[in-house]
């Protein structure tokens, strides 16, 4: 503070350096969370008999470094950044859409039940057209309900969404086991799609474009947020919904629009994950990917970029975290308590910059 | 159909309902509370698990039902504690923070609960049951509500102390000032963040016990994730009670029934996949969402955090 009074009568130079002060701030706010998650996870590890650094450093080899664990990661990011992207909308118009992983596995399911069908009679890059579209949509399906018992009832979207997300993993169940089941296998699964007949991987890697597919997507709403007339409508209903109504603006409308968008993305990202990764749907398999992912958006502030960074680093944990499973014994649930830390690092990060400013001022 | 109604079936199916609904209903007695006293507690189903885990550990390794549930009680406080902490002290976001934890109890108790017994899973003794004299030889009825564990009655207590505080307690009337006008009930000299402190510590004890009904007298076992949305459904049963404990009792009993209902059936012969039966309370949830959900009440206060002196 003192050094800017000092320099104060150059205007221009203070300005200047207090824009890097802030810059310096923000990458300070994102980064202090993320070191304070890894370092009170790593206490956790050691009290339950675990050398943290050796764990650690396989999550980093197996998810980074390893050239076949960097590109699971990459592979990894798709989906994740199409949740991130669905989540980016519906946070910033204020609607909390908890509901992702329902939306998210019932699309998969459905493309997974749906694109083996029609590779008899349909072109390659049409079956994956119609699944990513048939994904968005069945995403956006699985919304409908919250969306209108919120925009017309007033109903807390928080519970409905996720009452519809524990709906939807049982129903996805009920569809894998009584109406989608491959006859051909023993365990309940769907009809696998042949490697040949899914997204196209990038170049001579393995990663599957998916990547690209999501990269896209959230750059495209981070630009629909911040510089389109209907993402500033959006954050006006999520900033003071009662103001957006004193401003014309049709609320109820505005807010189905946003389930849809959201939900269409978690269900696109479903789509994604099946024709670019997994091929068919096991019986009661449920990556969870939604309720992990709202941390990482958080922790970007809703910024689509910054998100991208995040979900690059969760990746790795994820990918490297299911390597170090197989190899040290420590189940895949340490990730959920590494998100959960982070979260509450950066409520914590969150509410000491509120004091040292409010002290500042 | 005539051998469906059997008396075992019938029997069945109200026992259902209770072993069901008690869990719920303290879920749902304990997210009252907090919500009266304006804190929206999603990290609810964090404490039901760690409840749940906490109290099978203890009564596994004492032997006994009553430090079970204690342990439990404990357990849901170890959730509650550091929600208290961050969102009523420090005013962090309640959603957040719900989630955070949440997540977290999922997380710690599947790891705990790998490094301590790896695949298997061990089961408990069954629990003792109380027969109240008189009542619990009424037909039907009689053995399924009258011959079960003491914690049973203490819950449906519960439900009664509860609405006694809310009613003609002073203590009632600063949890409901704490939720609709914070701001009164700091001019009438009275702690808002301690009033919502002592709801959100007492739900985590209510959550907490109703977790480890689940896994004591429900299952007998601890499975990660086992509490799957109970937590959530309490929630719902809150909102659509409009602050009255004992519309919390009628509602869990009734999602109880249905749960129990699809597993009646399958004793008495009708075969149901178990995946529709666990679609079953969430559609109910739904279904009531849709049907009232308009009627849902909450207080002016809900999840805002009440700083002295800001307007």
């Amino acid at each position: 503070m003192s050094e800017t009074t000092q320099i104060g009568s150059d205007a221009l130079l203070a300005r200047r350096s207090g824009a890097r002060r802030e810059r310096v701030r923000l990458v300070a706010m994102a980064l202090g969370p993320v070191f304070g998650a890894i370092v009170m996870s790593g206490l956790v590890l050691l009290a339950l008999g675990v050398d943290p650094i050796a764990y650690y450093g396989y999550v980093v080899d197996r998810g980074l470094i390893n050239p076949y664990g960097l590109q699971a990661t990459l592979t990894r990011m798709g989906p994740l950044l199409l949740i991130a992207a669905g989540l980016i909308v519906a946070f910033r118009a204020g609607i909390w859409n908890l509901g992702g992983d329902g939306q998210f596995l019932l699309s998969a399911v459905v493309v997974a039940a749906l694109g083996p069908l029609m590779v008899p009679y349909f072109p390659v890059w049409m079956v994956l057209l119609i699944g990513l579209l048939v994904g968005a949509m069945v995403g956006a399906v699985w919304s409908l309900l919250p969306a209108l018992l919120k925009a017309y009832q007033g109903v807390n979207e928080i519970i409905t969404t996720l009452m519809m997300t524990f709906l939807g993993v049982s129903f996805a169940n009920v569809l894998v086991k009584l109406f989608f089941r491959d006859p051909a296998t023993t365990v309940p699964q769907t009809r696998t799609l042949v490697v040949a007949d899914r997204l196209p991987r990038l170049f001579d890697t393995t990663v599957s474009s998916g990547l690209l597919i999501g990269l896209v997507a959230i750059m495209a709403v981070h630009l629909l947020m911040t510089r389109t007339a209907f993402g500033l409508k959006l954050r006006i209903v999520g900033a003071n919904p009662r103001a957006a109504i004193h401003a014309g603006l049709n609320v109820p409308l505005l807010t189905m629009a946003t389930f849809a968008i959201s939900a269409a993305l978690a269900g696109l990202a479903g789509a994604v994950e099946i024709m670019g990764v997994q091929g068919n749907v096991r019986a009661d398999w449920n990556p969870a990917y939604s309720l992990t992912v709202v941390p990482l958006v958080f922790l970007a502030r809703f910024n689509g970029f910054a998100s991208i960074a995040f979900v690059f680093l969760f990746s790795v944990l994820s990918i490297g975290g299911e390597s170090a499973a197989r190899r040290t014994g420590v189940p895949n649930f340490f990730t959920l308590v590494v998100v959960a830390i982070l979260l509450i690092m950066l409520g914590i990060t969150e509410y000491l910059d509120q004091r040292r400013r409010a002290a500042g001022k | 159909m005539s051998a469906l109604f059997t008396q075992a079936f019938l029997t069945s199916l109200v026992l259902g309902a209770l072993t069901a609904g008690i869990p719920l209903m303290l879920a749902g007695l304990g997210e009252q509370i907090s919500e009266k006293a304006g804190v929206l507690n999603i990290g609810i189903e964090g404490m039901m698990l760690f409840g749940a885990y906490l109290g099978f550990l203890v009564a596994y390794h004492t032997g006994s039902v009553w430090l079970g549930f204690l342990g439990g009680g404990v357990g849901g406080l170890m959730v509650a504690a550091p929600m208290a902490l961050f969102c009523i002290r420090m005013g962090l976001s309640q959603i957040v923070i719900g989630i955070a934890l949440t997540l977290g109890a999922e997380g710690l108790t599947a790891l705990l609960h790998h490094f301590q017994f790896a695949q298997s899973y061990p089961r408990l003794p069954a629990v003792e049951t109380l027969a109240i004299p008189g009542l619990s030889s009424i037909p039907v009825i009689g053995p399924a509500l009258f011959d079960r564990p003491p914690i049973v009655y203490l819950a449906v207590l519960a439900v009664a102390v509860t609405a006694y505080v809310f009613r003609r307690t002073q203590f009632g009337l600063a949890l409901q000032a704490a939720g609709d006008k914070p701001a009164a009930l700091d001019a009438a000299g009275v702690d808002v963040v301690r009033v919502r402190t002592v709801a959100v510590l007492t739900t985590g004890f209510l959550a907490g016990i109703g977790g480890a009904f689940i896994s004591q007298i429900g299952a007998g076992i601890f499975v990660p994730f086992m509490t799957n949305g109970a937590g959530f459904i309490g929630i719902v049963l809150a909102m659509q009670a409009r602050g009255r404990p004992f519309w919390v009792l009628c509602g869990a009993l009734l999602f109880g029934a249905c749960l129990s209902a699809t597993t009646a059936l399958q004793v008495a012969g009708v075969s149901i996949p178990t995946d529709i039966i666990q679609m079953l309370p969430f559609a109910a949830v739904l279904t009531v969402l849709v049907l009232f959900g308009r009627r849902a009440s909450l207080p002016p206060a809900l999840g805002t955090h009440y700083v002295r002196g800001a307007r």
